[in-house]
C-alpha cells in the first residue's frame, strides 16, 4: 500500500514531466525544479539583476577558467618527461608578473561597478505600499501586517507537514516541507518593506524566488523589501541554523492580484473582531469543555497525550499544576516553563483559545476542578491584574 | 649511535620525546585519527540526507553531527596535520637541530588528545553534544545550548593554547635557527608560508578565546555580552568570530599553498616560478584575510558603506590567489613533468582549489550573496577550497615526503588509485552541491524538499567513495612503513631540491646538529 503510493508520487515527479513544467518559466520561478541547476531569476526586477550579475560573474569566471585550464592541461599533455621534454629554466618575469597582477584587478573593478549598484538596490526600502513584520520562533514563523491606524493583522505560520511524511510512514506529497497551515498573502506589484527579527535565536527568511534573504536577530529589527511582479505561490525556508527543527520551518508566499489581497485582509480583520468580541462573552463550562478538547488535541496533545498520560511533556491528569491554583496553572499556559519543551502559549494562541484549553485541562482526565475559565480571565492575567 | 642520542624506548618516548620528528609523527597520526573520526561524522551526515525523510538519525543528533564534524575537521584533521608537517620539515629544511623550543612542542602537542577525548565525550553526556554549528553563534550557543556547551568552550581554550605555542615555537625556530647563508628569501616556500600562518594563529587565537569567554560569561556568570535583553548584541558574536574565523581559514590553505609549490617544481623538475611574488603574495593574503571578514555575514544587517567596503576588499584578494595559481602553472609550464602521486595531488589541488576560487569570487559580490547565503552553494565553496585544497595538499605531502620520513617507499599504483578515486568520490560529492544551493537547499538541515534528492542522493554517493578511498590510504602509508621497499638514499625524486633531501632516508633522529653551509 505505502509501497504503491510511493511508486505513484514517483511517477508524478516523472522526469518528463518536470521537463514540461520546467518549460513554463512561471512555474520555474515559483519553486526548486528537480534537477534544477541554477539560480532563479525570480519574479522581481531586483531579483533579475542579481540573476543577471550571477550569471555575468560566472561566465567571467568561466572563461577565466578555460584560459587557464586550457593552458594547465596543454602543458600537463605536452610538457612530459615521458616525451622527451627538457625543463626550460626560466622562473621568472617582471612584466609577465605585473600583468597578471594588474589584468585581474581591472576585471575586478568591472565587476564592482553593476555589484555595487545591485547592492545600493537591494538596500533601498524607502517609500513602501506596505509593511509586514517578520518574526522568528523555534520553529515557525509570525506574520505580522503593520495597520497605519494600528488594526493590525498577525498569525503564526507552521509547517503543515506531517510527522507521518517526515517519518516514512506516508507517501511524501508534492510540497513535502514547503508547506505551511497559514501563507504569507502579498499584493502583486506592490513593494512590500519587510521587518525581520526573532524571539529567540537568529533565523533568517528566505524566499529564492523574491530575492529576499535577511537575518532575524533577536533584539534587533532588519529591514528588506521585495516587489513581486507575478502572482504565484512562492517558497522558501530559514537559512540560519536555529535548533532542532532548523529545517521544518519552511515560508510560503501567496502573491495575489491587489484585491484579493484586501478582501483577504478584511477578512483577517473581522476575524479578530470575532474574536475581540468573543473576549467579553460567557461562556458555559459545556462550551469550554468542547472548544478546549478542540485546541487542546490541535496544540498540546502532541506532547501531553490525548488522553492527558503525558509523553514529551508532563501527564495533565493528576497534574498538581492543572487541579491546583488557577493562577499558576494561567502562567504556564501563558508564559511556559523556561528551559523545557512547554513554550510560551501565550502568544501563540488566543485568549479564547486559551481559556477554553485551561478550563479543558482542569475539568478533563479525572481532574474535574469544575471551575470555568473565561477570556476575560486570560485577558486581566496578561495584564497582571 | 650511543643511547644517550636515540630515542628512549616504549611508551616514554612519545610522553616525553622533545625530539621534532616525533612529535611531529604523532601530531600527523593524531591528525589522521581525528580526520577519519570527522569523517565518520560526516557518513552520518550523508547517509541520513541520501534520501528525503529522517530515517537514520534524529534531527537533534544530525546537527550535533554537523556541528562535531566541522570541529573535529578544522580543529583536530587540518590544522595539527599542518604542525605536524611543520615539525617535521621545517628544522630539516632550514638547516637546524630541532625546534626552538623543544619542551613547548611537546606540550603543544599533548594537550590535544585529552582535549578531543573531552570534546568527544560531549556526544555521551545529558543532552547531547554541541549541536550549534562549527560557527556556534550566540544565542543558540548560549542561552539554548545544552549543557555541554561548557566543556566545548573549554575545549577551545586548550586546542588555542596549543596552537599558540605550537605558532610561538614555530616563529622562534624559524626566526633564530636558519643555518647560515639561509636568508629569508632564500628559504623554501613552505617556511615562508609557515611562517606567516603561525603570525596569523598568534594574532586570531586570542580573539577566538575571547570570544568563548565571553560565552562562558553569559552562561554562567549573568553577563549578557551576545543578548539583547541585557544590552548585549548577538552580531556582536559573529564579528568576533569571524574576526577569528576568516584568518583561520587561510591558516588553513596558506600552509597548503607552501606544500604545493614545494612539489610541483619538483615533478615539473624547474624551480618555482615567481618565488618572490610568492612570497609577497602570502604576506598580502594574510593582511587582506584581517579585513574581509563580514562576507560572512553580509545578510546579518549590516550598514550599507560597511557592506560595500568589505565586498571591495574581499574582491581583492582574488588578485594574489591568481597570482599564485599563475605562478604554479607556469612553474609547469616547458617543464619535464612526471606524474606520481604527489603531483596527481598537486594537480588536482591546483585544478580544484581554483574552482574553490571563482565560487569565491562569486561569493564576495554582497547582492548575489543574498541568495547564495547559507545555502549548499557555500558548502561546496569551502569543501572545494578546504577539501581539495587542505586535505589534498596533506596527502601529496604524505606521499611526498613520507620516503624521506621512513626510509620506504609506497606502493605507486595503490598511490594513485587513491588519487583517482578521492578525485572522482570528492567531485561527486561536492559539485552537485552547487545546483543544490543555487536552486534553493539551504544547509544544515537534516532532511529536504522532494526536488533536491537526485542532488542530494549523488552527493552521498560520492561521499561513500571519498570516505572509502581514505582507507586505501590508511592502508598504503601502513604497509610502506611495515613493509615498503627501501627506498633511493638521499633523493626520493629525481627533481627534489632542499637541504631535507640532502638527508639520510630515513631521516636520522637528530640531525643538523652542525648547521649545514647554504650557498
Ligand atoms: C512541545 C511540547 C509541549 C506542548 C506542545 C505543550 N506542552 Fe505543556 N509541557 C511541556 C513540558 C515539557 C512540560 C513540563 C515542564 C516542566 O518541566 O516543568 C509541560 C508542562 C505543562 C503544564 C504543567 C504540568 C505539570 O504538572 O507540571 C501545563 C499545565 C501545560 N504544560 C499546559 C500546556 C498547554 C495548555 C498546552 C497547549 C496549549 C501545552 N502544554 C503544550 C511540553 C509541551
Ligand atoms: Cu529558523
Amino acid at each position: 500500500m505505502h509501497l504503491q503510493a510511493k511508486r505513484l508520487s514517483k511517477l508524478a515527479l516523472s522526469p518528463v514531466l518536470m521537463l514540461l513544467s520546467m518549460l513554463g518559466t512561471a512555474a520555474w520561478a515559483e519553486e526548486a525544479q528537480r534537477w534544477q541547476t541554477n539560480l532563479t531569476p525570480g519574479v522581481t526586477e531586483l531579483g533579475a539583476k542579481i540573476y543577471d550579475l550571477h550569471m555575468t560573474v560566472f561566465w567571467i569566471c568561466v572563461w577565466i577558467g578555460v584560459v587557464v585550464f586550457g593552458l594547465m592541461f596543454y602543458s600537463i599533455l605536452t610538457h612530459r618527461k615521458s616525451l622527451g621534454a627538457k625543463p626550460a629554466d626560466f622562473h621568472e618575469s617582471t612584466s609577465v608578473e605585473i600583468a597578471w597582477t594588474v589584468v585581474p584587478f581591472i576585471i575586478l573593478i568591472v565587476i564592482a561597478f553593476p555589484a555595487t549598484k545591485t547592492l545600493l538596490e537591494v538596500y533601498d526600502t524607502d517609500d513602501a505600499d506596505l509593511d509586514v513584520m517578520i518574526t522568528g520562533y523555534q520553529w515557525k514563523w509570525k506574520y505580522e501586517y503593520i495597520d497605519p491606524n494600528g488594526d493590525n493583522v498577525s498569525f503564526f505560520s507552521n509547517l503543515r507537514t506531517g510527522k507521518t511524511e517526515i517519518y516514512n510512514e506516508d507517501a511524501k506529497g508534492q510540497h513535502y516541507l514547503l508547506e505551511v497551515d497559514e501563507p504569507m498573502v502579498l499584493p502583486v506589484n506592490k513593494k512590500v518593506r519587510f521587518l525581520v527579527t526573532a524571539n529567540d535565536v537568529i533565523h533568517a527568511w528566505w524566499v529564492p524566488a523574491l530575492a529576499v534573504k535577511r537575518d532575524a536577530i533577536p533584539g534587533f529589527i532588519n529591514e528588506t523589501w521585495t516587489k513581486a511582479t507575478q502572482t504565484g505561490i512562492y517558497r522558501g525556508q530559514c537559512a540560519e541554523l536555529c535548533g532542532k527543527d532548523h529545517g521544518y520551518m519552511p515560508i510560503v508566499v501567496n502573491v495575489v492580484e491587489e484585491a484579493e489581497y484586501k478582501n483577504w485582509l478584511n477578512e483577517k480583520k473581522s476575524q479578530a473582531a470575532e474574536i475581540k468580541a468573543l473576549m467579553s462573552k460567557n461562556f458555559s463550562l459545556d462550551e469550554q469543555m468542547a472548544a478546549g478538547k478542540e485546541v487542546y488535541d490541535k496544540s498540546c496533545a502532541a506532547c501531553h497525550g490525548a488522553n492527558g498520560e503525558g509523553g514529551v511533556g508532563k501527564a495533565i491528569a493528576k497534574s498538581p499544576i492543572a487541579t491546583g491554583a488557577l493562577a499558576t496553572h494561567l502562567d504556564v499556559g501563558v508564559n511556559g516553563v523556561p528551559g523545557t519543551a512547554m513554550q510560551a502559549f501565550g502568544g501563540q494562541i488566543n485568549d479564547v483559545e486559551m481559556a477554553a484549553v485551561i478550563t479543558y485541562q482542569r475539568n478533563a482526565f479525572g481532574n474535574n476542578m469544575g471551575d470555568v475559565v473565561q477570556p476575560i480571565d486570560v485577558y486581566n492575567f496578561k495584564q497582571g491584574k | 649511535m650511543s643511547a644517550h642520542h636515540g630515542p628512549a624506548k616504549g611508551f616514554t618516548r612519545w610522553l616525553t620525546t622533545t625530539n621534532h620528528k616525533d612529535i611531529g609523527t604523532m601530531y600527523l597520526w593524531f591528525s589522521f585519527a581525528m580526520f577519519i573520526l570527522g569523517g565518520a561524522f560526516a557518513m552520518v551526515i550523508r547517509a541520513e540526507l541520501f534520501q528525503p525523510g529522517i530515517q537514520i538519525v534524529d534531527p537533534e543528533f544530525f546537527n550535533q553531527m554537523t556541528t562535531m564534524h566541522g570541529l573535529v575537521m578544522v580543529f583536530g584533521a587540518i590544522m595539527p596535520a599542518f604542525v605536524g608537517l611543520a615539525n617535521w620539515l621545517i628544522p630539516m629544511m632550514i638547516g637546524a637541530p630541532d625546534m626552538a623550543l623543544p619542551r613547548m612542542n611537546n606540550w603543544s602537542f599533548w594537550i590535544l588528545p585529552p582535549t578531543f577525548l573531552m570534546l568527544a565525550s560531549t556526544l555521551f553526556m545529558d543532552g547531547g553534544a554541541p549541536n550549534y554549528g562549527w560557527t556556534f553563534y550566540a544565542p543558540l550557543s548560549t542561552t539554548y545550548a545544552p549543557p555541554s556547551v561548557t566543556y566545548f568552550i573549554f575545549a577551545i581554550h586548550l586546542m588555542g593554547l596549543s596552537s599558540i605555542m605550537g605558532s610561538i615555537n614555530i616563529i622562534a625556530t624559524v626566526v633564530n635557527m636558519r643555518a647560515p647563508g639561509m636568508t629569508y628569501m632564500k628559504m623554501p616556500l613552505f617556511v615562508w608560508t609557515w611562517l606567516i600562518t603561525a603570525f596569523l594563529l598568534v594574532a586570531v587565537m586570542p580573539v577566538l578565546a575571547a570570544c568563548v569567554t565571553m560565552m562562558l560569561m553569559d552562561i554562567h556568570f549573568g553577563t549578557s555580552f551576545f543578548s539583547a535583553a541585557g544590552g548585549g548584541d548577538p552580531v556582536l558574536f559573529q564579528h568576533i568570530f569571524w574576526f577569528f574565523g576568516h584568518p583561520e581559514v587561510y591558516i588553513i590553505i596558506l600552509p597548503a599553498f607552501g606544500v604545493v609549490s614545494q612539489i610541483i617544481p619538483t615533478f615539473a623538475r624547474k624551480p618555482l616560478f615567481g618565488y618572490d611574488s610568492m612570497v609577497y603574495a602570502t604576506a598580502s593574503i594574510a593582511f587582506l584575510s584581517f579585513i574581509v571578514w563580514v562576507h560572512h555575514m553580509y545578510t546579518v544587517g549590516i550598514p550599507v558603506a560597511g557592506e560595500l567596503f568589505f565586498m571591495y576588499a574581499t574582491m581583492l584578494i582574488a588578485v594574489p590567489t591568481g597570482v599564485k595559481v599563475f605562478n604554479w602553472i607556469t612553474t609547469m609550464w616547458q617543464g619535464a613533468m612526471t606524474f606520481e602521486t604527489p603531483m596527481l595531488f598537486c594537480l588536482g589541488f591546483v585544478f580544484l582549489f581554483t574552482i574553490g576560487g571563482f565560487t569565491g569570487v562569486m561569493l564576495s559580490l554582497a547582492p548575489v550573496d543574498f541568495q547564495y547565503h547559507d545555502s549548499y552553494f557555500v558548502v561546496a565553496h569551502f569543501h572545494y577550497v578546504m577539501v581539495a585544497g587542505a586535505v589534498f595538499s596533506m596527502s601529496a605531502a604524505v606521499y611526498y615526503w613520507l620516503p624521506k620520513w621512513t626510509g620506504k617507499m609506497y606502493d605507486e599504483g595503490m598511490g594513485k588509485a587513491h588519487f583517482w578515486i578521492s578525485f572522482i568520490g570528492f567531485n561527486l560529492t561536492f559539485f552537485p552541491q552547487h545546483f543544490l544551493g543555487l536552486a534553493g537547499m539551504p544547509r544544515r538541515i537534516p532532511d529536504y524538499a522532494l526536488q533536491f534528492s537526485d542532488f542530494n542522493m549523488m552527493s552521498s554517493i560520492g561521499a561513500f567513495i571519498y570516505g572509502a578511498s581514505q582507507l586505501l590510504f590508511l592502508f598504503n602509508v601502513l604497509r610502506t612503513i611495515l613493509a615498503g621497499k627501501p627506498a633511493p638514499a638521499e633523493k626520493a625524486w629525481e627533481g627534489a631540491e632542499g637541504l631535507e633531501w640532502t638527508l639520510p632516508s630515513p631521516a636520522p633522529y637528530h640531525t643538523f646538529t652542525t648547521p649545514p653551509n647554504v650557498k
